[in-house]
């Protein structure tokens, strides 16, 4: 590993970025738009709309890191600038943490006008403090990033990696307790969300938004640490230096 | 110029800087290299010839070290292809452009010369070395298709690397910059380094040193473009490739 090419990467990517500004006006303006709509559909139900509402401010971010992780990913492995590193002295993790750290910024603003928006102009409750929660938001985009990078390596195409949104995100939210609590779901179903990571990261924002700041909280956010270091290493070893 | 003293094996063999030996690679379940053997001297052009699916890319991925391969040894510069080393020494250009797209030409570069920790002032003598100065600031997305081979090609001029390994580098170019782009490659050679070109474009057959011809995933024939005039008694080497393909 070395910071120059880690920085590098990071300026590289930030850069492709900056050249495409439908994408940043679309990671900026659509969760705080989608905030707004759903703020006016609870109209009648402002009990539903305060639990839920908060958590919903950092899981934006996780869901738009994951799809455009998995996407970015898949263009360097298509355009054969993935092989072209592998064979320059670049060392895997430069390329995860060059990404990580443009993504987590991207996020870090992202979860950070949502946060504005719906605290500022939507009437969005929260018992805790909105700098935990946008915290947390970041720390689950950083998760999304990982769990993107890793689920890239399955896809072979475009459409594939869109499909995994879907295919491996959907599931996730249904069973993170987002529209019915855990407790009250079948008890299988309760068994199988607590192996899925988004469980915890939903779990965290919940708290702090709830302003629950016990020991489960603390676990919470072990896991989603816990989740992003294995998803990473596991997208390092998807990183082939020899390919067939 | 080329020829002089290559006949003598002992020679070759000590200046020899890729050397491959009984080398086995299977691609998509098909044999794409089968007992492949030769040496690669350095401070001279190399041509691999061979028509499309001859293995000549499957070759070169094995010399750079990306290539799984089944069996046989692979070396570069004294090291086994893919060392980590070699990442540095090595300067590989792949067929098909590996640029970024949505990036312009110097932000291409700027990042690769981050990536190799080379200067900044090598950025500017790379572009004009592949003829893009006027292309500099355009978004790559937006070029020509040759002007993206040169794009791709110009990371590789930014390092200072020993070994070159260039797939294809010269399709679909004009051929004022095509003879411009062969200056360079001896130029390179000249300064002592290896450059191994590959190409299926017979013409620029005599533009190399020394040649290995490819067919099937087997080396047909090496040697100086004269040398395989005179092994074949032909006059031109698209005949020589045929008389010596078909003897072997």
């Amino acid at each position: 590993m070395n910071p120059r090419i880690t920085f590098a990467t990071a300026r590289r990517v930030a850069d492709q970025l900056r050249r495409d500004p439908r994408t940043l006006a679309l990671i900026f303006v659509v969760p705080p738009a989608l905030l707004a709509l759903l703020r006016y559909v609870f109209d009648e139900q402002p009990q539903t709309f305060d639990r839920v509402g908060g958590p919903l401010v950092g899981i934006f971010p996780l869901i738009m890191m994951f799809l455009i992780t998995s996407i970015a990913m898949l263009r360097e492995r298509t355009s054969g600038t993935l092989e072209r590193l592998m064979s320059m002295p670049l060392a895997k993790l430069d390329l995860l943490l060059g990404y990580g750290l443009t993504f987590a910024l991207v996020a870090a603003v992202q979860a950070g006008i949502t946060g504005a928006v719906a605290f500022g102009l939507l009437d969005f409750q929260t018992a805790g403090a909105v700098w935990a929660l946008i915290l947390i938001a970041v720390a689950n985009a950083i998760l999304g990033m990982a769990l993107g990078l890793f689920l890239s390596a399955f896809a072979t195409s475009e459409y594939q990696a869109v499909q995994f949104m879907p295919a491996f995100v959907a599931p996730q939210i249904l069973l993170a307790g987002l529209f019915v609590p855990r407790d009250r779901m079948p008890a299988v179903l309760e068994q199988i969300s607590m192996f899925l990571p988004f469980t915890y990261a939903y779990d965290a924002l919940a708290k702090v938004t709830a302003n629950e700041i016990d020991s489960w909280l603390w676990l919470d956010i072990a896991v989603i640490a816990a989740s992003i270091l294995l998803a990473l290493a596991l997208g390092a070893t998807t990183l082939r230096r020899r390919t067939p | 110029m080329s020829g002089g003293n290559v006949d003598s094996l002992a020679n070759v063999t000590e200046e020899a800087v890729i050397s491959i030996r009984d080398l086995d690679v299977y691609r998509g379940g098909l044999r794409a290299l089968a007992d492949v053997s030769l040496t690669v001297r350095s401070g001279i052009v190399t041509g691999l010839l061979g028509p499309s699916g001859s293995g000549k890319t499957t070759l070169m991925r094995a010399i750079v070290g990306v290539q799984i391969v089944k069996r046989g040894e692979v070396s570069v510069l004294g090291l086994p292809a893919g060392s980590v080393e070699l990442r540095k020494r090595i300067a590989y250009v792949t067929q098909a452009p590996a640029v970024y797209g949505d990036l312009t030409v110097r932000e291409n570069l700027s990042f690769f010369a981050g990536v190799l920790g080379v200067a900044e002032n090598r950025i500017q003598h790379a572009i004009t070395t592949v003829g893009l100065k006027s292309q500099t600031d355009q978004v790559v997305n937006t070029l020509s298709g040759g002007e993206r081979s040169r794009a791709s090609l110009a990371i590789a001029m930014l390092g200072d690397p020993e070994v070159l390994v260039l797939d294809e580098p010269t399709v679909g170019l004009d051929p004022v910059l095509r003879q411009d782009l062969w200056q360079t490659f001896h130029r390179l050679a000249d300064e002592g380094r290896t450059v191994l070109v590959s190409t299926h474009v017979m013409d620029e057959a005599d533009r190399c040193d020394e040649l290995i011809l490819m067919r099937e995933g087997q080396i047909v024939a090496s040697g100086s473009p004269r040398q395989l005039l005179e092994r074949s008694q032909t006059d031109n080497l698209e005949q020589a490739f045929l008389t010596l393909a078909e003897a072997s």
